[in-house]
């Protein structure tokens, strides 16, 4: 839907990612074309959000290189959105830097379940509110990639559908999707990974 | 150029107006109390309050600048902000550069117009306060560099905030000696060394504070 001129891919090769002086992974490779999605599976502090950091350029990888093309959004434990301002207003705040001001926001928030929620300040939304409004914040960014780390902490069993539904949309709009759960995560052609295969 | 304005817009919606805890208007209050104080202390002594007046009011612009340091950059860097906007191909550069920018406009003009009271309350004469207000413009914005490069420096250290101030406070001595040197020597070579300093904190703080957030991250 939002994939633009070139189609979104993201190409890893033998990554490798050390925390202080533990080896957490070696010789992972990954490549993903437009409508392809990724799960990272594994047990808690294997790496599955390392990974996503070095995919999305936060981190250098110790070893091994990442190539993307197309803008990358993240969702990860942390909103980004200023919890003292109502979450319209902090939604607002992106929808100018992604230059989607204009855009009716009306959509989004209706397909989360945000749409009565604008008005609260975003510091007394649940853990499973802030979860969506950061997805909120995914979809006005309009972004081909998508990394997603834990996106269903937090969530109801409606709002897990939801997302998943939104994933499928995202990906049979061409775009990339690469997801961090322990959790089971319901979509077609999905791939998985084992992060436990590439532990050092 | 549109989307600087849209941070900085919400820098000094932060900063100015104070959604996070009492904005512009602390260190004001801080800094006020100090020239207030001061008198209190030293007894009624016109010309020893004229003379040391000036000195006074250099030290209390400095520490109210050091209050509000802590909020500077670390909230962000926790709210995952400079993350997304690094995703979008916003540097750490223009984002320390534009809080340098509002960090100064939440302390620096209300800090020169709360001088004015201040000098009263401590009786200085109409040609010191001239030098005072001179050397606050010439000095702030340099401790606003200084300020923000501290914060992003110290951000996610546990007792940042402390450390920060104490970081602060050795890095400034070169301003406060020019600002309030220029008093005694009533001249506008200190006020002008004064700006010197500020501009090289200036050149250096969005360089410095943009790897220091980056270096954060691993």
């Amino acid at each position: 839907m939002q994939a633009g001129t070139q189609a979104a891919r993201i190409d890893a090769k033998g990554l490798a990612c050390r925390r202080g002086d533990r080896l957490l992974f070696a010789g992972l490779s990954l490549a993903l074309g437009p409508g392809e999605a990724v799960q990272l599976m594994g047990a808690n502090g294997i790496g599955k959000s390392s990974l996503i950091r070095i995919l999305a350029g936060l981190m250098r990888p110790y070893a091994g290189d990442v190539s993307r093309i197309g803008q990358v959004g993240l969702v990860d434990e942390r909103p980004a959105l200023d919890p003292q301002l109502p979450l319209g207003r902090a939604l607002q705040f992106w929808r100018g830097i992604d230059g989607a001001a204009d855009v009716e926001q009306r959509p989004s928030l209706a397909l989360l379940e945000l749409d009565g929620l604008t008005d609260v300040p975003v510091r007394y939304l649940s853990t499973g509110q802030r979860k969506r409004a950061a997805l909120a914040r995914l979809l006005g960014q309009g972004a081909p990639i998508w990394l997603l780390d834990e996106p269903l902490n937090g969530l109801d069993t409606g709002a897990i559908t939801l997302v998943e539904g939104l994933v499928a949309n995202h990906c049979r709009g061409g775009g990339v999707v690469v997801i961090a759960s322990h959790q089971p995560f319901a979509l077609a052609g999905l791939t998985r990974i084992a992060m436990a295969d590439y532990a050092a | 150029m549109k989307l600087l304005t849209g941070l900085l817009r919400r820098d000094l919606a932060q900063m100015l107006f104070g959604a996070r805890r009492g904005g512009a208007v602390l260190p004001i209050l801080f800094f006020l109390s100090v020239a207030m104080l001061y008198p209190f202390a030293i007894g009624p002594d016109a010309p020893l309050l004229a003379r040391t007046g000036g000195g006074v009011i250099w030290v209390a612009a400095l520490l109210a600048a050091i209050l509000p340091l802590d909020r500077l950059v670390e909230p962000d860097i926790e709210l995952g902000m400079f993350d997304q906007w690094a995703l979008r191909g916003i540097s750490e550069e223009w984002v320390i550069a534009l809080r340098v920018l509002a960090h100064w406009l939440s302390f620096g003009p209300p800090l020169m117009l709360a001088a004015v009271p201040a000098s009263a309350l401590l009786g200085l004469s109409s040609e010191a306060l001239r030098i005072v207000e001179l050397g606050l413009l010439a000095g702030t914005p340099g401790l606003a560099a200084l300020g923000v490069t501290v914060a992003a420096i110290t951000a996610g250290l546990r007792g940042g905030a402390a450390l920060s101030g104490l970081l602060v406070i050795p890095l400034a001595v070169p301003l406060l000696i020019f600002g309030a040197g220029s008093l005694s020597t009533g001249g506008e070579g200190g006020v002008a060394l004064t700006g010197a300093v500020s501009l090289v904190l200036l050149a250096i703080a969005p360089f410095a504070g943009g790897a220091a957030v980056r270096a954060g991250r691993d």
